[in-house]
């Protein structure tokens, strides 16, 4: 597939050297005494109609990435390109327009649906927003379209949202994203909060979907045998930095980095008689406030050497479509 | 784990636990609420007797039509009687008659005020709770100070000021009803203030709130159509707490001679008169300070029965 391909000119979407720092504000003067580095210097492209997965532990950084993207957090640096626009350049009127382009679906079913409106006032939303339909008619003809997509019924427009399970919901969320018919949607961790049977419905959902609009997604979990499933490529987060970018069987085959071998070996194989070495990592993920110096990864690292501390990787190809941040792999 | 529900095998069929509880027809939180309202007895029985009251002080003339002021010395202080329900006070005057009149005023000065409280303090509150940074700061700053101040005699410093001025743009009985309302309920918004900022504060952050901001809605949209129905729980309890607090305010100044001028009867003033005859006439402190007491506590334990009903942690 030429999609695999990404460039920076056929992108989508191209982020580079994102960064987004939270303050820490502390004392009787809120001044800021530390900050967090939520998000610290990531690049990546995503082409059009691929699916990139963005895995990590809790806390790396992936979600405050997404919500970077389609300006919900505002980052505190670097560029992200959009169809030949920097969106963090952008002002009002551009992203409201943005917002037709660009949707996201939520983690949590229960909290991402407004619990006082009706499953048609929240779909149709967009609609209202952006004058996407004339009459009350029409209004009323898409919502019930756009539920039918997602495998919901019409009659169940006039519901809340506290009358649907939570697959169902995910649905809703889904419906209310591709109202504005985006190009882009950026799903934070989408089936994590749902039944496994659930799980494999709306993963399913979502690439039909794909299929049918020619969606590009941007597909963050933290489970792998989700992503691997639904990914192109596959991109390995740690303590806000992108560890390793790599087609997605690429990277089940031969992971390269440290850390996305150790992510690799705790994803359980559904055969028992099947054995395989599980490498333990020592420690916890360190204090985003203060991350390790040079690499970030190297107080945890079972290759660790002593350079490691002082010099910062860079993310280089080490293979066709295969990158890597390590001094000592790839 | 979120989908605790029988995960049904396709998507199409509502869930059997959640959805189509009762009847086949969608509930809307309110009317949830609004069914879980009907199972406190306590704050049915309230409202049962509130509508009473406020039956009796609309439509009380029309069905015992006798005049407030009618002076008759050859009935005076007389207990309660088939001519007087309610007795009769010093110069003979009918007070069921008055104390119907004197309910229309206490009971629209306490609402009244309250929506004055309520319609301050969510705007306060919402300025607060959307703006962080310095506008947050100083209108939490102003709502401290008007919680430290002290409430009664600044209640009766300003009504001693402004009671002729008023009198003059308004007239006798309106000048008297704006002033105490504006008085009242501009002394009272803080609390409301305070629950909504925090509320704004949490619902904010929310994720169907970002879900708005992502689909491109305005900051207004999100206020109206997100944020402010979701925090109007809270408010709601605390509007109906305000009510029974204004009908004391109002009875305290009332009782302390600068509410209304003494011909216009209220609840606090009939008290006041009442209170030099305490001995002889006990009836006619007792009936106001019953009204009173009845309007307030009925209030509370719907303020209570609301509470209960909004909070969708309590099971009823």
């Amino acid at each position: 597939m030429s999609k695999m391909e990404a460039t920076k000119d056929g992108a989508l979407l191209s982020v580079s050297d994102l960064r987004k720092h939270f303050a820490v504000k502390g004392g009787v003067l809120s001044r800021v005494v530390d900050k967090v580095h939520a998000v610290d210097g990531v690049s990546f492209d995503i082409a059009a109609g691929e699916t990139l997965g963005l895995v990590g532990e809790s806390g790396c950084g992936k979600s405050t990435t997404g919500r970077c993207i389609l300006r919900l957090i505002e980052p505190s640096s670097g560029e992200i390109w959009f169809e030949g626009a920097d969106v963090t350049k952008m002002d009002a009127t551009a992203l409201r327009a943005l917002r037709r382009d660009m949707q996201i679906i939520f983690q949590d079913p229960y909290a991402s649906l407004n619990p006082r409106l009706t499953v048609g006032a929240i779909v149709g939303e967009a609609l209202t927003i952006h004058n996407l339909v004339k009459s009350r008619r029409a209004h009323e003809e898409r919502v019930v379209q756009l539920l039918e997509t997602v495998g919901l019924q019409a009659d169940h427009m006039r519901r809340f949202p506290h009358e649907f399970s939570g697959g169902q919901r995910q649905r809703i969320g889904i419906a209310r994203a591709l109202a504005v018919e985006p190009k882009l949607i950026v799903c934070d961790e989408p089936v994590s909060a749902l039944d496994v049977s659930i799980q494999a419905q709306v993963i399913n959902l979502l690439e039909d979907l794909q299929e049918q609009f020619g969606l590009t997604y941007l597909f963050i979990a933290h489970d792998l045998s989700v992503v691997e499933h639904i990914s192109t490529r596959i991109a390995v987060m740690y303590l806000g930095r992108v560890v390793e970018i790599a087609p997605a069987r690429d990277l089940y085959d031969t992971p390269l980095h440290p850390y996305s071998e150790a992510l690799l070996s705790a994803v359980p194989i559904p055969d028992p008689t099947v054995k395989r070495q599980r490498i333990m990592l020592q420690g916890d993920v360190p204090n985003p406030i203060n991350p390790p110096s040079g690499c970030h990864f190297h107080t945890r690292c079972p290759i660790a050497k002593p350079d490691c501390a002082t010099r910062v990787p860079e993310l280089r190809e080490s293979r066709p479509g295969h990158w890597v941040s390590c001094h000592y792999r790839g | 784990m979120a989908g605790l529900t029988p995960a049904s095998l396709t998507a199409d069929a509502p869930a059997p636990a959640v959805a189509a509880p009762r009847k086949n027809r969608p509930t809307s939180p309110w009317q949830e609420a609004w069914r879980r309202f009907r199972r406190h007895r306590l704050a049915v029985a309230s409202g049962v007797v509130l509508l009473l009251l406020i039956a009796a002080v609309t439509l009380g003339p029309f069905i015992w039509p006798v005049a407030i002021n009618e002076i008759d010395f050859t009935a005076k202080l007389q207990g309660p009687s088939w001519a007087h329900p309610l007795g009769t006070d010093d110069l003979g005057q009918d007070l069921l008659a008055r104390l119907i009149y004197g309910g229309r005023i206490s009971l629209a000065v306490g609402l009244a005020a309250m929506v004055v409280a309520v319609v301050v303090g969510v705007v306060v509150g919402a300025l607060a709770g959307m703006s962080a940074g310095w506008v947050d700061a100083a209108l939490m700053w102003l709502t401290d100070l008007f919680l430290a101040l002290p409430l009664l005699p600044l209640l009766l410093l300003l009504m001693y000021l402004f009671r002729d001025h008023f009198k003059r743009l308004f007239g006798v009985e309106g000048g008297a009803f704006i002033l105490i309302v504006v008085v009242i309920g501009g002394l009272r918004w803080m609390q409301v203030a305070r629950l909504v900022r925090a509320q704004f504060l949490s619902l904010r952050e929310k994720e169907f709130v970002e879900a708005a901001r992502a689909l491109g809605a305005s900051k207004l949209r999100l206020v109206v159509g997100h944020i402010l129905p979701n925090a109007l729980g809270p408010v709601i309890v605390a509007g109906t707490i305000d009510v029974a607090a204004a009908i004391i305010a109002e009875s305290t100044l009332s009782f302390l001679g600068l509410g209304f001028p003494s011909d216009i009867p209220t609840w606090g003033s009939v008290l006041r008169d009442a209170k030099d005859y305490l001995d002889i006439a006990p009836h006619w402190a007792l009936f106001p300070g019953a009204a009173i007491f009845l309007a307030v506590i009925t209030i509370n334990f719907m303020g209570d029965g609301l509470r209960d009903a909004l909070d969708p942690r309590r099971v009823l």
